[in-house]
């Protein structure tokens, strides 16, 4: 290959197969009445997550000769929640999510997300509609569903939902993260690398799987759960080694929201990470009010890789971040 | 040192780990959607040659090691040091046993070897993929035989046993690969 990368990252074969499925996506929502929609890439507020980096820029122009800040957004659900509360019913969206500070084999910096929301549905309602994409999509079986805590004990033997830091800090140790252990006072950052290191690659290897009921801790914008206020109605989906999707019975609470909004900027400034503006305009419309829903958002690059049976995030996209 | 953090990390990066510099093999970053990533990252320690996994968080940095890689040829050995000379400077270097290792029986005066400094000292000696070298010692074998059948084992002057076919003798001067220990072909 010339040393100017000119070239595809994919071949045309594998790009045929990727539009084949994105055509199938377009075509299961449309055969269930969910609308496609498009919303901004570009917004003035972002993302607190203290885990996701924004890109940044600023619109100079008409009425904004000072210069507008705009980040890239890291998912649509914003914007997609404002659609909700304006009424809009069941909307999927198909579009470019841009993260800053990821790249590998299986994360490039701009990559492509299917979000979808379902007024009326709850989280087991909204895995019971994945599931059938995924059977269409990867031509697999019924998914297999465990709850985080049976899919972190069936492995590591601790209740991830009762363990203690020093606990935590032990069975990390005792796995070979030593190093990181005995710095690490972040229960949730212990949990991850557990969850991430040893039990991902034991769960989901012949079927997808759900893992649902994830810790409190890290609902993210899901509810807490009404049964167990210890755990979140968000679920992820695993499928060989791969995190496809994360999904949440959705927070409608506006003071909850911002709350949580405000926790992360308050951790981003104690860590010397940048302060990110809250998206007031969502909390507006979780104030005018949010229908119950559940929503979910699934890496596309990821789901063409194990349609296609590729290792890596560039042999699907056209353009890797390497070459675009 | 410069410190190094993840996001500098790649393929030939040279760190220090557990006291011992290292190389990076490969770098991959392991992160959930919603939370903390981390870097899984490959390393040689260039001492022990032991390769090993290694998880950090990311954005952690490490120390970096001087480690530098240098072209010398070889000159002699006195028993204790095997001693070594930059071409161009003429400036002479001595790596002992250790750093030596399996190198020492592919040494053959003159050729140029890789030596790998570690704060200017030797730590390994990686000698030419292919050298040439005399056999001292090998049975017979039979006459017409050919490559394939499985061969012999043939002693070269450095004491390295390598496999030959059947047809080769004493006193030939064969090539090996020094990655493998494999022989390559006889030299005429």
């Amino acid at each position: 290959m010339s040393a100017t990368l000119w070239a595809p990252s994919a071949s045309i074969e594998t790009l045929k197969q990727r539009a084949a499925i994105l055509r199938t996506i377009r075509e299961f929502f449309y055969t269930r009445n969910v609308m496609e929609v498009e919303t901004p890439s570009l917004s003035g507020a972002s993302v607190t997550d203290v885990h996701l980096a924004s890109f940044y820029t600023t619109f100079v122009g008409p009425g904004h000769a000072g210069g507008l800040p705009l980040y890239l957004q890291t998912s649509p659900e914003f914007a997609m929640k404002r659609l909700l509360a304006a009424g809009s019913g069941p909307i999927f969206q198909l579009c470019k999510a841009f993260r800053n500070e990821e790249a590998g084999s299986h994360h490039n910096p701009e990559f492509t997300m299917l979000e979808w929301y379902r007024p009326g549905f709850d989280e087991f309602a909204l895995m019971d509609e994945m599931d059938e994409l995924m059977q269409l999509i990867l031509n697999v079986e019924p998914a297999e569903r465990l709850t985080y805590q049976q899919a972190f004990e069936q492995v590591l033997a601790l209740d991830p939902l009762t363990a203690t830091l020093t606990q935590l800090q032990a069975l990390a140790s005792e796995h070979g993260f030593a190093d990181i252990a005995k710095n690490e006072t972040n229960k949730d950052t212990l949990l991850q690398l557990l969850f991430c290191m040893k039990v991902e690659p034991t769960i989901g290897q012949t079927n997808p799987c759900f893992v649902y009921h994830f810790p409190a801790s890290q609902a993210a914008l899901a509810q807490i759960c009404e049964h167990d206020a210890r755990v979140a109605g968000r679920f992820e989906l695993y499928y060989k080694n791969m995190e496809l999707a994360n999904g949440f019975n959705e927070l409608t609470n506006a003071k909850e929201q911002a709350k949580r909004f405000d926790e992360d900027n308050a951790y981003r400034a104690d860590n010397g990470l940048n302060h990110v503006p809250m998206d007031k305009r969502l909390i507006a419309a979780l104030e005018h009010g949010l229908p119950k829903c559940a929503g979910v958002a699934m890496g596309i690059d990821r789901l063409v890789m194990l349609a296609t049976d590729k290792d890596k995030i560039k042999d699907v996209i056209a353009f890797d971040v390497e070459r675009a | 040192m410069a410190n190094y953090s993840t996001n500098e990390f790649k393929g030939g990066l040279k760190i220090m780990m557990d006291g011992e510099p290292c190389s990076i093999l490969e770098n991959e970053m392991v992160k959930p959607g919603k939370g903390q990533a981390f870097n899984r990252v490959r390393i040689r320690k260039l001492i022990s040659g032991k390769v090993l996994e290694k998880t950090f968080k990311s954005g952690e940095s490490v120390e970096g090691a001087d480690v530098m890689d240098t072209d010398l040829a070889y000159l002699y050995t006195d028993g204790e040091f095997w001693h070594f000379m930059n071409n161009e400077t003429f400036e002479q270097i001595a790596a002992d046993e250790k750093a030596l290792g399996d190198a020492v029986k592919w040494l053959v005066e003159n050729d140029v070897c890789t030596i790998t400094l570690w704060n200017g000292s030797p730590i390994a000696v990686t000698p030419p993929n292919f050298v040439e070298l005399e056999i001292t010692e090998t049975d017979p074998g039979l006459k017409g035989d050919t490559a394939g059948t499985g061969g012999k084992p043939a002693t070269l002057t450095t004491g390295a046993v390598v496999r030959v076919p059947l047809f080769v003798q004493i006193g030939e001067v064969i090539k090996v690969d020094t990655r493998s220990g494999e022989y390559v072909g006889r030299v005429k």
